[in-house]
């Protein structure tokens, strides 16, 4: 068994990436591109270009629940995890960003009309920067379920969408987080999308009692893999 | 003699969805690379989202990655202390009910310390994208996009889909970004 990386065609053909056609979400029959994507060889790739993360951390940035004048309404939950690269290694010093809706299934967002309350204590956003172990950690609220158009009787499962730069350009990734045990994952085309169910697992935290702070909150844990620093694919695909 | 690990499973791309809200504040600020100190061309890069009916997609995070005027491209801190670059090269916006987004920034310089010509790099999210799209903006008037080695590997036939264009006032090139259809964009696999 090699320890290269897979190549980001490999992980496609594996079922551990989605493809960007997937008739059961809708929105991506209009939106995939339908010609092939072109390689970019390692060797001609700018890998070096800059990744985000300059702008300085406020004190509650990870901390959704301190956001705001009072407390937001809803079950308070810890994240918590690392991020790592396909070999293992951490990555250190990097942006993490969340953004979630609130208890009731609705997110602070001009176009969600889901009639669900909005909370006046909880704008669905926050970020934290990796230690040097690698490790972040967020305090927040857990997200409702909400339905959406796509399908008969359509509910998202309860999730929080994360976003990371990484080291390079090509480990940029925005994915998103599930809660263990959660029945709708089976009905989500976007969960269903990931065909391996080893990335499938890797989509679901888990829950932590060492994590988990008494008389206070409920911890998951939720460790995200980048792609590794040699993973550009290395043959030309026209 | 170690044992070869297996690699772990990188986790999976997922969309954005439509109702992202990445970073508390900073969207309002990463429209704006450049400020009155970085020496520079200064441009108003737009770039215009359309579906495969032609549709605007007003439901877009754009990312764009560029080098400065030398054609260099701006370190990651090295530690949690260092001060931010002046211009950091980096930008993020949402797209409009039209389907686009304005950078004011400065053009790129020819890449420093590569033969071809100068590009801004281009990242798309939005509904609809279990994975998110690369694609360069090139400038139509470059000398050097015969020689650049990446427009090179594509079909000649598509290379003008990367091509940003002059407008009117002189400082502001436009770029669309076709997602299917006759004039397709050309994205990228890093």
């Amino acid at each position: 068994m090699s320890n290269r990386p897979m190549s980001d065609r490999h992980a496609l053909e594996a079922g551990s990436q989605p493809p960007l056609l997937y008739p059961p979400y809708k929105s991506t029959v209009k939106r995939a591109p339908t010609q092939p994507l072109i390689v970019i060889p390692e060797r001609f790739a700018s890998l070096a270009t800059p990744v985000y993360g300059y702008l300085p951390i406020g004190e509650a940035d990870n901390d959704l629940t301190r956001q705001h004048a009072g407390e937001p309404q809803g079950e308070r939950i810890i994240v918590a995890g690392r991020v790592l690269d396909e070999d293992g290694r951490a990555v250190p010093h990097t942006l993490v960003e969340l953004w979630q809706c609130n208890a009731a299934g609705r997110y602070r967002h001009a176009k969600d009309k889901h009639p669900a309350p909005i909370d006046p204590n909880f704008s669905g956003a926050g970020r934290s920067i990796t230690d040097a172990e690698g490790r972040y950690r967020f305090v927040t609220i857990k997200p409702g379920a909400y339905p959406w158009g796509n399908h008969d009787n359509a509910w998202r499962p309860a999730h929080l969408h994360f976003s990371l730069f990484g080291h390079s350009i090509a480990t940029r990734l925005v994915t998103q987080m599930y809660f263990p045990n959660d029945p709708l994952c089976a009905w989500d085309p976007m969960f269903q999308s990931v065909r391996d169910p080893r990335a499938q697992q890797r989509l679901v935290s888990q829950f932590d009692l060492s994590l988990t702070e008494p008389n206070w909150a409920l911890g998951y844990r939720f460790d995200i893999v980048l792609r590794g620093r040699d993973s550009t694919p290395f043959e030309a695909r026209v | 003699m170690s044992e070869p690990q297996e690699p772990l499973v990188a986790s999976a791309s997922q969309t954005v969805g439509p109702f992202f809200h990445v970073g508390p504040g900073a969207s309002d600020r990463c429209g704006v690379l450049a400020g009155p100190g970085v020496p520079g061309e200064r441009i108003r890069l737009c770039i215009r989202v359309l579906d495969g009916d032609g549709a605007p997609v007003d439901d877009a995070m754009v990312e764009i990655r560029q080098a400065d005027a030398d054609g260099a491209y701006a370190l990651p801190p090295t530690s949690l202390e260092d001060p931010p670059p002046q211009f950091a090269g980096f930008g993020r916006l949402s797209t409009s009910k039209d389907g686009d987004c304005c950078f004011e920034t400065i053009r790129p310089g020819a890449p420093a310390h590569a033969d071809g010509a100068a590009h801004v790099t281009v990242c798309l999210f939005m509904r609809g994208l279990l994975r998110h799209l690369y694609t360069r903006v090139y400038f139509e008037d470059d000398l050097a996009l015969d020689r650049d080695p990446i427009l090179l590997l594509v079909p000649a036939e598509r290379r003008s889909t990367l091509l940003a264009h002059r407008a009117g006032d002189g400082a502001t090139w436009d770029f669309v970004v076709r997602l299917q259809g006759p004039d397709e964009t050309v994205f990228f696999d890093l």
